[in-house]
């Protein structure tokens, strides 16, 4: 053991502490010239934000951002200021391209909450884990790369991801999923049980961690009494096109969480007021010195009542504060505006410990509003009894804002929508994809109607989960759309029931979404300043993930394997037997065999006997000649019985060899 | 008195095809009747009735793959013949307005039900005149009308068209039907010398469901030693003692001709043309179903999702026989071993039971054809429909056999309680897959007793006559 602290060396050998610390001094210089020389570049950013929305339902939404982005720079001696070592590997390693993972609790409430917004659109989640990735590799090695990256994220994170691993859970969406690719996986898991073990290493990542800036919020009681919990995590690599330098790398962690403010209002119709202390139970007691921005938003979305053309000017803000109906307790440092929702910009590099920062919301007046909806509200269930076949069918509901939208596809006269699909099926859910039937306004119509496009992999039973994708064209008048597809269940293997296999299992959510569609925010000013606002920019596809399902299946007895092979193996015998039994008997002779038997029985009489008086060591008083002939049968009998030992032991060395050989 | 008695005959001779007749398109009509019923009963997905061989379902399903450009046995759905798919596929599709989607299938399913049965029938013609030859020849009958013979094609035929399995399997819309028909195809070209047509029969049967393979051993017998008949030993024991009394009857003198032309030596010739057809048509068969496959995997992904479907079990899911729940709860590591063991115990058995029974090649294909839907991987109750109404071609020699009415009253229940233990099981939850397990050992043990009983009482009716013969040919010397 040599100690490498400072304070044991010099303890030990004088002479070596001179080394390192020569050493060390000369690597400390070296990284500064790194720093020097890469600092002329570009650097690693940081940047934190979260935004706070009231909802219509009476709760709040808070959306943490953080984004870590780093430069394109040569692989070799990497060194990394703010960006986390384990995800710079882990990008290197596997060559992922992108790659989104996603940790949720609950379910996005799309009637609520909104479901065209950017917002929605990138963090309602389905619940469980959601992985996906694309990856830089040849296309025969994308999926060992997928399991590998698995294993990587369910060390990283403390979550059963390696479960992705398996064949039956993941699959290779073509153009069903968002970004069109040959090289992309996806896979999810509902079951997975998300906590604060899942959200610690997650924290980690962060360079100020939870002790400082926004990111203290969390506390984990508050962040995990939520209505909604989903903790994101989204890289991808920006490749710098210069030669010889490797890809950056964009990290993206986003927590969103709903929810319920304590406070009790006074008036029922009245929203109820909060601050940021009520809701997390903590305040922003400063900025992580590391972040280059760090702000909070608060969006007010939808707000009817005051249509002020343009907020340019302090005056009209100010009018502006005058008219709401509710109260704040800061004033914003900046007011935004889109077409029909605000966004107020709070600073909060001037708080410090003695003056933390607390933003309050208190409603004045009531108010009511509604978030705008993705064109059709999608919802998915169950239909059959019993535990030998069902149905699965989910229904398109027309929602207000498809009257309205303006992302309309007028093709040939006629106005419609596009929606999307994409559902995994487990392979014991064996679907009969030519069971497809599809209601538009509870009419049927056949499948070439409405299918523009469908794709569809079936599932291998234990070898390969099945997927479809599919694209629906709809009228723009329509009201409703159902689409049913039958399934027979599967039976297993007793070992491939999870431990409580009466509970069921879990159909992942299908995916709904609206390639026509997309969704943005775009607050005019100062765009490139802020990476969140950026992001808000973006144009992001609609969708909207539906319910996980859950699917009962028959349960064997799990007791009884032993009594199973017993009885199936008593069956097999009484029909050998028995048929044998039946062929081999001969009338006639069975009585001229037991004749014989009985004259046999006889003689071997006589030769016990006579073994006996032998080995008494007593004459045998029987004729010579019967001796003889005795002694020879003995000697035959003795070399048989060796000759059966003998096999015996051979087929017991033979098995003992084999079985220890495995 | 005997022109009376003549008239009579005849009129009862006219009568009974006529009542055939009746009782034949009674059971059509019955069959078209169930049909009509939109949604055919939801027999179709019963699993008494369609397994994952059979089911009509999965061939659509298959056939719909296959119209998507995906070869019809992605995804394990599919696991029945190309040929079959390219057959009954489109008519999965094609729809009569104003009728039940079904119904195209299932007046093919009918048709091949008629068909089988006039097929077992004409099995039966010729085997009942068999009978009535040997039994001649052995002097039991002594008149040249065969009244106390049964007409054991008409009684066979009927069985097949009412028996409630096989309306089941036909209305259920189980392929079943036209698998039976492949093997009752075979047989009826073996019984009446038709080479091609055996050999396209056991070729179409093996390649349908794989079990039939087995027949081979028969057909063979049935091309090279002729029908059924009692064994040679016995007619050697009459030739000897005619020859005793050649001069006293001139009629023994025909008979004796006759005899020559009963005890042929094997046919080697007849056989060998046989192979040749045989190695004909599965020529003939792989070619088509390579064509219809050449764009999805060819013939290896075929027998991979056919045959090997079939040897290793890989469908659990429940049906009437005992292998889906013993390779649910057997342990992984002895699963291979168990898959031999109940493959080879059809395999044992084919040897002893052709030298005990190859002077009856008619009857080893009916014993055969039991022992495999026994120990099939996936049986159903079309099977036993088809070994059923050939035990029936067997009643002259079978009368006497034991334990019927146990047997029947066995069957009878274990169709009867099938249904509600499965519903207990899957539908309620009130019960476990215990109960329906119980059931299908039942049935199995039931099938057992069935099967060493016909053997057991053919042998006896063998040894019956033996011994009536000798009596006879002692009577004679004495």
């Amino acid at each position: 053991m040599v100690p490498v602290t400072d304070s044991g060396v010099p303890s030990v050998d004088p002479i070596m502490a001179r080394l390192v610390r020569t050493w060390i001094s000369l690597l400390i210089l070296q990284s500064f010239l790194v720093a020097i020389a890469f600092g002329s570049e570009e650097v690693e950013e940081f940047s934190e934000a979260l935004l706070l929305k009231p909802l219509p339902d009476r709760k709040v939404l808070a959306h943490f951002h953080f984004e870590n982005r780093a430069p394109p720079s040569n692989s070799h001696g990497r060194h990394h200021h703010l960006f986390p070592k384990a995800i710079s590997q882990l990008v290197q390693k596997f060559r992922v391209k992108e790659m989104e993972l996603s940790f949720t609790q609950g379910r996005w409430n799309h009637e609520h909450w909104g479901g065209f917004d950017p917002l929605s659109s990138m963090n309602a989640k389905p619940v469980g884990v959601e992985l996906w990735a694309v990856f830089d590799v040849p296309q025969s090695e994308v999926d060992a790369s997928w399991k590998n990256l698995t294993n990587a994220l369910s060390g990283l994170f403390c979550a059963s991801i390696n479960f992705l691993e398996s064949s039956t859970s993941y699959a290779a969406p073509t153009w069903g999923f968002g970004p069109n690719s040959d090289k992309l996986r996806y896979g999810s898991l509902p079951r997975e049980a998300v906590c604060t073990e899942n959200l610690t290493p997650w924290l980690k990542l962060l360079p100020c961690r939870d002790k400082d800036g926004l990111s203290a919020l969390m506390n984990r009681p508050s962040v995990y009494r939520a209505f909604y919990h989903s903790q994101r995590l989204h890289l991808s690599t920006v490749e710098s096109g210069e030669e010889g330098l490797g890809s950056g790398i964009l990290l993206e962690q986003t927590l969103t969480v709903v929810l319920q403010p304590d406070t009790i209002s006074v008036e029922a119709n009245i929203q109820p007021s909060w601050s940021i202390s009520s809701l997390f139970g903590r305040k922003v007691v400063g900025r992580c010195v590391l972040a280059k921005s760090s702000n909070v938003y608060l969006h007010m979305d939808g707000l009817s009542g005051h249509e002020l053309k343009s907020v340019d000017t302090e005056l009209e803000a100010q009018k502006l504060w005058n008219n709401a109906d509710f109260e704040l307790s800061l004033t914003p440092d900046r007011i935004l505006r889109e077409i029909n929702s605000f966004l107020l910009v709070f600073d909060i590099e001037k708080s410090s410990d003695s003056e933390p920062f607390d933003l309050g919301l208190t409603w004045k007046l009531p108010a009511k509003w509604s978030c705008q909806q993705a064109p059709l509200h999608a919802s998915r269930f169950l239909m059959g009894s019993g535990n030998e076949r069902g149905a699965i069918a989910i229904l398109l509901k027309a929602t207000e804002s498809l009257e309205n939208l303006s992302g309309r596809d007028l093709t040939n006269g006629c106005c419609t929508v596009k929606v999307n699909i994409f559902q995994i099926f487990p392979w014991y859910i064996k679907v009969y994809y030519h069971s497809l039937q599809i209601f538009v306004d509870q009419e049927q119509k056949t499948v070439i109607e409405v299918v523009k496009k469908i794709n569809v992999s079936p599932s291998t039973d234990k070898m390969s989960s099945g997927m479809m994708e599919m694209m629906l064209e709809l009228p723009c008048e329509v009201k409703s759309a159902a689409i049913s597809i039958e399934y027979d269940k599967g039976f297993l293997h007793i070992d491939e029931y999870p431990p409580d296999a009466n509970q069921g299992f879990d159909i992942p959510s299908a995916l709904i979404s609206f390639p026509d569609h997309h969704a943005s925010l775009d607050f005019k000013e100062e765009v490139t300043k802020s990476p969140f606002l950026s992001k808000f920019k973006e144009k992001s596809l609609v969708r909207s993930y539906t319910e996980v399902l859950l699917a009962p299946l028959t349960t064997p007895d799990f007791s009884m394997p032993y009594n199973v092979i017993t009885i199936t193996c008593t069956v097999f015998a009484l029909y050998f037997g028995s048929l044998l039994n039946v062929l081999r008997r001969r009338i006639g002779e069975e009585e001229r065999f037991l004749k014989s038997q009985g004259k046999k029985k006889g003689g071997l009489k006589q030769l016990l006997s006579r073994l006996i008086a032998k080995i008494r060591g007593r004459p045998v008083e029987a004729p010579s000649s019967s001796t003889e002939s005795h002694e020879a049968r003995s000697s035959v009998f003795s070399s048989k019985l060796l000759f059966k030992i003998i096999l015996v032991a051979g087929a017991a060395a033979a098995w003992q060899y084999f079985s220890t050989d495995k | 008195m005997k022109n009376e008695d003549d008239g009579e005959m005849a009129e009862e001779q006219k009568k009974k095809p006529c009542r055939f007749w009746i009782w034949a398109l009674s059971s059509v009509f019955f069959r078209l009747i169930l049909i009509s019923f939109p949604g055919n009963l939801n027999l179709s997905s019963r699993p008494e009735v369609s397994t994952p061989l059979t089911s009509i379902r999965r061939l659509a399903e298959g056939y719909w793959l296959k119209q998507a450009s995906m070869s019809p046995y992605a995804g394990s759905m599919y696991h029945g013949s190309p040929l079959l798919l390219s057959l009954l596929g489109p008519l999965t599709v094609q729809r009569i307005k104003g009728q039940p989607s079904h119904l195209l299938c299932s007046l093919v399913f009918v048709v091949a039900d008629v068909l089988t049965a006039m097929l077992l029938r004409g099995i039966g013609q010729k085997l009942q005149m068999a009978y009535g030859l040997n039994a001649r020849l052995l002097g039991f009958l002594k008149s040249s009308r065969d009244k106390g013979i049964l007409p054991c094609g008409d009684i066979a035929a009927l069985v097949y068209l009412w028996n409630p399995f096989t309306i089941v399997s036909c209305v259920g819309l189980s392929t079943s039907p036209i698998e039976n028909l492949a093997v009752v195809v075979a047989l009826y070209g073996a019984v009446k010398r038709r080479v091609p047509l055996a050999a396209f029969g056991l070729v179409m049967a093996t390649h349908l469901s794989l079990y039939p393979a087995t027949l081979t051993i028969p057909i063979i017998f049935l091309l090279g030693y002729g029908l059924d008949a009692p064994p040679i030993k016995l007619f050697l024991q009459t030739k000897s003692v005619e020859n005793q009394d050649r001069s006293t009857s001139d009629v023994s003198k025909t008979e004796a001709k006759l005899k020559q032309t009963t005890r042929v030596p094997f046919l080697w010739k007849t056989v060998l043309h046989f192979v040749f057809w045989v190695l004909l048509w599965s020529l003939c068969v792989l070619v088509l179903c390579g064509l219809s496959l050449i764009k999805h995997g060819g013939l290896e992904e075929m027998f991979k999702s056919t045959y090997g479907f079939i040897l290793s079990i890989e469908d659990l899911s429940p049906n009437i026989g005992v292998f889906w729940y013993f390779f649910a709860e057997v342990f992984d590591f002895f699963r291979n071993f168990f898959l031999i063991v109940f493959h080879v115990n059809i395999l044992f058995m084919l040897l002893p039971l052709a030298i005990r029974l190859k002077h009856r090649p008619c009857f080893l294909a009916f014993i055969y054809l039991t022992i495999s839907s026994i120990l099939k991987s996936y049986p159903s109750v079309g099977d036993s429909a088809l070994y059923l109404s050939l035990w029936a071609l067997f009643v002259n020699e079978l009368v006497d056999m034991k334990f019927s009415f146990f047997l029947f009253c066995g069957y009878l229940g274990i169709s009867l309680l099938s249904p509600v233990m499965h519903n207990l099981w899957i539908w309620r939850g009130t019960g476990n897959a215990n109960f329906y397990f119980g059931n299908a050992i039942g049935y199995a043990c039931f099938q057992i007793v069935f099967v060493v009983e016909s053997v057991s009482a053919m042998l006896n009716h063998d040894r019956a006559l033996k011994r009536c013969n000798s009596k006879n040919s002692r009577e004679v010397k004495n």
